[in-house]
């Protein structure tokens, strides 16, 4: 076992009786846990099972929110709407930590001269905070074209984005904001005292380790964006939601809708595993090991 | 009064990746003694004192606390915890709670005091050890040394079998780490045992019953008088000498 092996300083060594008597009830002790979790999991699985299938309404739900059928004929439309969707991440994403990086330096800029620049990002952030994400929508994609502006697209998909855009870069500016300020002012004081700027300490000094402070929250308003970008069919661009919605709408079946919510959860799952992936990593590297 | 060892260790091997920090450690501590653990950085005196509040798990060998063995898989670790109790080099106070706060939680929410039992106790424990003034004050408004005399009195407050104290004064402004060492003296005197991982050879010198010379192993094990006095080994020699040489003895 390679546990065993000689390590470097040492000429011989041979594991104890003791340790490995030890190993030996560890490993029983584990394999112990992992039946009574098989097995609890099992039941609690056939419990709900039983319990869901043998409802009254059972048999109408399954056939209209669960019908191979309708599976079928919408997957694929769908998954047609999906790539907008990914397309509106990949893009909006972007947008959102540019912006709301901007944002959060603009909020934590020091000096009297910058007092409009920071109020201005303040009431920004406060604003769009706290408008519900449906109503910036509504807004600016039904609002933007009744201006009827030269030069001023009325396309729902640019709009919609630009919405979501909005909305989520006050969230991210916070974010940042708040791994900004959680970097000790001693680090600050370190970098001035070697004569770099105060631009150049926020550059190299202080956004580096605030970023990589907030790299698990950030993945996590990405992943919420993510499914936000199924908002914009109330704007009429067909991603995934409104592609199920004109097959839903047609036959008054809603299997599309949950082929359409199976399609973002396997598309979330990813990232969230990424999240948690980034999480234990950093984590660990922090950490000076030990049991507790 | 039994004089079987508070803490014993036999054989403990611990690694961290391929490094072997420990190799085969015996220890015994006698009742009511203080052993103090030199050597140089990273000889293992913090990993040594880690393993024995089950912080780490070793390798192998085995550890004893009062004739319990505490290594074995089947033992509740937080009830061996209970019974010893671990002054930290960065004092690991927590900044959320008062003085008297850090040092009634154990009390109150481990071995179920009652809230006026504990702060009754803590208060004559503080005011005896001269931080009574203090009690009521955050732990980022006190100075270096009466943030680790706080610890230390944490540590205290739960009545201990045994005291690790792990580089308790490296942290500390020279002028503060008097009155630290003046508290681990009076904790001495009223026979609490001890085990103290330390840079202050005057104070080892002068305070302890045991000292172990480590590097991987128990190199060299004495009274004060012996180690310092007259080292057997090389290596224990060389330290000293560079020790002596950096005016620290």
């Amino acid at each position: 076992m390679t546990l065993h092996k000689t390590l470097p300083g040492e000429d011989t060594y041979v594991p104890s009786e003791r340790r490995i008597a030890r190993e030996r009830h560890r490993r029983a002790r584990t394999r112990r846990a992992t039946a009574i979790a098989a097995t609890s999991t099992l039941v609690v699985g056939v419990v709900l099972f039983l319990l869901i299938t043998g409802s009254p309404g059972w048999d109408r739900t399954q056939e209209t929110f669960f019908s191979p059928h309708y599976a079928r004929i919408a997957l694929p439309q769908v998954l047609e709407g999906l790539w907008l969707n990914l397309r509106l991440l990949a893009v909006c994403g972007s947008a959102v930590l540019t912006f709301g990086l901007l944002l959060a330096v603009a909020r934590t800029l020091r000096g009297p001269v910058f007092f409009p620049i920071r109020a201005l990002a303040t009431a920004y952030t406060d604003f769009f905070r706290g408008l519900p994400l449906i109503i910036c929508l509504l807004m600016v994609v039904f609002g933007v074209p009744a201006l009827r502006l030269e030069g001023v697209t009325n396309d729902p998909v640019l709009l919609g984005g630009a919405a979501l855009v909005l909305t989520y870069s006050a969230y991210v500016a916070e974010v940042f904001r708040a791994g900004i300020e959680s970097v000790h002012p001693s680090q600050r004081a370190a970098a001035r005292s070697l004569g770099l700027s105060s631009g150049k300490t926020l550059r190299f000094v202080v956004l580096p380790q605030a970023v990589r402070r907030v790299v698990p929250p950030l993945l996590n308003d990405l992943v919420s964006l993510q499914k936000d970008t199924g908002l914009v069919s109330i704007a009429g661009a067909v991603d995934a939601v409104y592609a199920a919605q004109i097959i839903a709408s047609k036959d008054f079946n809603y299997t599309p809708y949950v082929v359409a919510g199976l399609v973002f959860v396997a598309l979330t799952i990813p990232m969230t595993r990424l999240t948690d992936w980034v999480t234990a990593r950093m984590d660990r590297r922090r950490a000076q090991g030990g049991l507790v | 009064m039994s004089t079987a060892p508070v803490l014993r260790m036999e054989a403990v091997r611990k690694s961290f990746g391929t490094s072997l920090v420990l190799r085969d450690v015996d220890l015994e501590v006698a009742p009511h003694t203080v052993t103090a653990l030199i050597g140089a950085s990273g000889s293992g005196k913090s990993t040594l004192l880690r393993c024995a509040n089950l912080l780490e798990e070793i390798d192998d060998g085995a550890i004893w606390l009062e004739g319990e063995e505490i290594t074995d898989p089947r033992t509740d670790a937080d009830a061996v915890r209970r019974r010893i109790g671990v002054v930290f080099q960065a004092y690991n106070l927590f900044p959320h709670l008062t003085v008297l706060q850090n040092i009634t939680l154990a009390p109150q929410r481990v071995h179920g005091l009652s809230r006026a039992e504990a702060e009754g106790q803590a208060r004559e424990l503080l005011e005896r050890l001269g931080l009574g003034a203090k009690a009521d004050e955050y732990p980022d408004r006190l100075s270096g040394g009466q943030q680790q005399r706080t610890a230390i009195v944490r540590a205290l407050a739960v009545r201990p079998r045994l005291l690790l104290l792990d580089e308790i004064t490296a942290a500390l402004d020279p002028e503060l780490v008097g009155e630290v060492l003046g508290l681990v003296r009076e904790v001495k005197d009223e026979g609490m045992t001890m085990v103290i991982a330390t840079h202050e050879m005057a104070f080892a010198r002068e305070v302890a019953d045991q000292v172990c010379f480590l590097d991987g192993v128990v190199l060299e094990r004495g009274t004060p008088a012996e180690v310092f006095g007259a080292p057997r080994e090389e290596r224990t020699q060389r330290f000293l000498r560079r020790i002596v040489e950096a005016g620290r003895l």
